[in-house]
């Protein structure tokens, strides 16, 4: 495996592309086209079952990520047959050579990971790894991956983490803002134990199980509801993530959010600062304010970023947040949320964009630190 | 508990500002005296049932949350009556410690007793609802006329809080119709609509106070384990009425409608506009009932009350984002009795505005809200 990166990084194009190499994309999609595609990648018993019980004809769309809601597939990036984001030619042409990032990380929100019975999410899970690493990992040398694992059994997901720590393409932990627990519950902590032992942060996409409706109140009408209401999924995940101890149990573990919105979070540290001023003893092991918690461990994507155009959002996220060191490029291709190359909501040549371009994702994964495009040109 | 933090000087020059004004109180809870004074409100049959079946709620523990709050009753250390009454439950107690100590002209009442929103058995909600107003009045509104009550109901079977509504809506000592937050649906969805028929109908804003039990999660992720974090959720659950409610087209239907959200803070409102703005225009195809930017029905139908205050680290930054929301569109609000109470001068010395501007989310827009004099 180690020669495997070894071939990687010598075999990383001239930089090129909009940003020149200099740039490390932390959010892409990839899409398992069918079921029966992971049938190679089972075993003997679980095909038979996917055969007989007809598992290989049905679709796995997760509710959360309908694929072909305007909102998840630019127009220019929709395939001419499947789903968004299964071919490989559109992420390679039309995303990857056009803004040349050193590495894009791609993530599978698969609803394999849904499934009730632990033993079949598991061993999806296991196939869809073995399927990212075969059918895109081993295509493109930018492309590294986060490792898809059974949310409903944690046990099982630390002995997937165990399986794919030795592929170094595979940088991160992929776990979903919204599932039976909150993520700061010690029911998830032996995924963070297996992470922490890897160097491998964990990625939260935004997406639910729906083992709970996205708004207190119960389940509303509309997509649209639900889409808005990951963020309050995500700032709920900040509350459990910082209140149950994650970060004084795993003090080396970083969180990145994923496609979780950015502009709710500060307002959301203001008061739950001050409540924890007020409530502190409930929770002793949190010594410093929860503010700096979150600025030492957790990481946000930038896009979706929003903020309307041009109202300078991003710099005073940066304020409030007393950091420029929080926030990863992402696109979250094919995702429509910005037109033609405008990615950023800031000048490319300024330094905070090269903060959120290229130095805070090699300092947020440790397996992209030696990435660099000097050795790529 | 952010009161020992702020340097005495600042409060006293606050305290300066607010001299001779008059304040509105958004947020006072009012406390039943003993147990069994609500009783008095009950016909015989709900007398029996209450004592025989207690509460029945979709939660775990009869009598209260599964959360154990921090302090006994949620409140104030000093606000313990000396009859014995809990807090919240002796007006003479609340006139000297609250209503004549902090200048309080108007108070608008929060009763939370009881839940008659909440309960199951709806015909027991119902008969609670009316006890909970009848009681609002004779306890509280006509001994001390600066109180005004809120109208509970039984949101879950409109004909029930149809009723209600008309039984108290002409009664000028009732300002407001009170929701929980926490419904069996979310209260944007159209087995709602009938209750704001009648409120924009009477003219009553809908008050939306933190809290309630419907059964689900606060959160999308299930069941939080700390008081610090259930209270917390009180944010994503305005957040989430707000969301509902302008994304289901209430406002396209009631567009005299106002709501007041009460104790769920302020500073998030601008950013969720910012959100549901961006994703809207993506996925209008899905709801084009929507005519304007959700944001642009926020502005024009929400009020939020101040308490408790968001505390950034700059003060500068509670007011940039109170200008985002709107200044006309925030009321001073104190929670009295409760723990996280907020002061007036408090408030006043962390916002940093002109006095036209501090009298008018200390006073005036809630008198303009609910035509008091």
């Amino acid at each position: 495996m180690q020669d495997q990166a070894a071939h990687s990084m010598a075999a990383q194009r001239p930089a090129s592309g909009l940003f020149g190499g200099r740039a490390v994309d932390c959010d892409v999609h990839i899409s398992v086209p069918s079921v029966k595609a992971l049938l190679p990648y089972l075993d003997s018993y679980w095909r038979q079952q996917f055969l007989t019980r007809g598992i290989d004809r049905i679709s796995w769309n997760m509710t959360s990520d309908p694929p072909n809601a305007p909102l998840m597939i630019r127009p220019d990036r929709r395939p001419a047959n499947g789903r968004p984001g299964s071919d490989f030619s559109i992420l390679k042409d039309k995303h990857l050579d056009l803004f040349g990032p050193s590495a894009a990380i791609a993530n599978c929100i698969y609803g394999g990971m849904a499934l009730h019975s632990e033993d079949m999410a598991a061993v999806v899970c296991t196939a869809v790894n073995d399927w990212i690493a075969a059918e895109w990992l081993d295509r493109d040398p930018r492309l590294r991956a986060s490792i898809v694992v059974p949310l409903n059994n944690p046990d099982l997901a630390a002995e997937e983490i165990e399986r794919r720590a030795g592929d170094p393409r595979f940088v991160q932990v992929l776990m979903l803002a919204m599932g039976e627990q909150p993520l700061g519950k010690r029911a998830h902590w032996p995924i963070y134990a297996a992470a922490s032992r890897h160097g491998l942060p964990i990625g939260v996409h935004a997406g639910s199980l729906y083992h709970h409706p996205a708004l207190a109140g119960g389940y509303g009408s509309y997509f649209l509801e639900d889409y808005v209401a990951q963020a309050f999924g995500f700032e709920s995940c900040v509350l459990s993530l910082v209140s149950e101890g994650v970060f004084a149990k795993f003090p080396e573990l970083k969180f990145v959010f994923m496609e979780s919105g950015v502009t709710w979070l500060p307002a959301a540290l203001w008061r739950f600062d001050k409540t924890w001023r007020g409530v502190r003893a409930e929770i002793p092991w949190v010594k410093t304010p929860p503010s700096q918690v979150v600025r030492d461990h957790i990481r946000l994507t930038l896009q979706p970023f929003d903020a309307p155009d041009g109202a300078g959002r991003l710099e005073r996220f940066c304020e409030q947040m007393k950091t420029d060191e929080m926030i990863l490029f992402s696109t979250d291709f094919p995702h429509w949320h910005f037109d033609g190359e405008d990615a950023l909501p800031i000048d490319a040549a300024s330094p905070l964009a090269r903060k959120i371009l290229w130095d805070n994702p090699r300092a947020t994964y440790p397996r992209l630190n030696a990435l660099s495009p000097e050795v790529a040109a | 508990m952010s009161m020992d933090l702020l340097d005495p000087r600042e409060r006293r020059k606050a305290g300066g500002a607010l001299q001779g004004l008059g304040v509105v109180d958004c947020d006072i809870h009012p406390q039943f005296a003993t147990p069994g004074e609500i009783h008095d409100f009950l016909p015989e049959r709900w007398r029996d049932y209450v004592r025989a079946y207690g509460g029945f709620y979709r939660q775990p523990l009869a009598d209260t949350l599964a959360h154990p709050r921090m302090a006994p009753d949620v409140a104030r250390g000093d606000a313990w009556p000396p009859n014995g009454a809990p807090p919240g439950g002796d007006l003479a107690f609340m006139q000297a410690q609250h209503l004549d100590a902090n200048n309080v002209d108007h108070g608008m009442l929060m009763p939370l007793n009881r839940g008659p929103g909440n309960q199951r058995n709806l015909e027991y909600g119902a008969a609670l609802a009316t006890a909970v107003n009848d009681w609002q009045i004779a306890c509280w509104v006509e001994r001390d006329p600066r109180l005004h009550a809120s109208i509970v109901c039984t949101q879950e079977h409109a004909p029930f809080a149809i009723a209600e509504i008309e039984r108290c809506a002409n009664d000028p000592r009732f300002s407001q119709i009170m929701l929980p937050p926490k419904s069996l649906e979310p209260l944007g969805r159209r087995k709602y609509w009938p209750i704001y028929e009648a409120a924009q109908a009477h003219d009553l804003p809908i008050a939306l106070h933190v809290g309630g039990v419907n059964g689900y999660s606060p959160t999308g992720s299930g069941w939080p384990s700390y008081y610090i974090e259930e209270q917390h959720t009180n944010v994503q659950g305005m957040q989430g009425l707000i969301t509902s409610m302008v994304i289901e087209g209430v406002f396209e239907q009631f567009p005299k409608l106002k709501v007041v959200l009460v104790e769920g803070g302020v500073a998030w409102a601008p950013a969720l506009k910012w959100r549901l703005d961006k994703h809207w225009k993506r996925l209008k195809s899905e709801a084009p009932h929507l005519k304007r930017l959700p944001s642009e029905y926020i502005r024009d139908h929400f009020w939020f009350t101040t308490q408790p205050l968001d505390e950034p680290p700059d003060d500068a930054d509670l007011l940039e984002t109170f200008e985002l929301v709107g200044l006309d569109r925030i009321m001073f609000s104190t929670d009295y009795p409760h723990w996280d109470f907020d002061e007036p001068s408090f408030v006043a010395a962390k916002l940093r505005i002109g006095p036209e501007k501090l009298r008018a989310i200390m006073s005036g827009n809630a008198r303009e809200l609910y035509g008091l004099s």
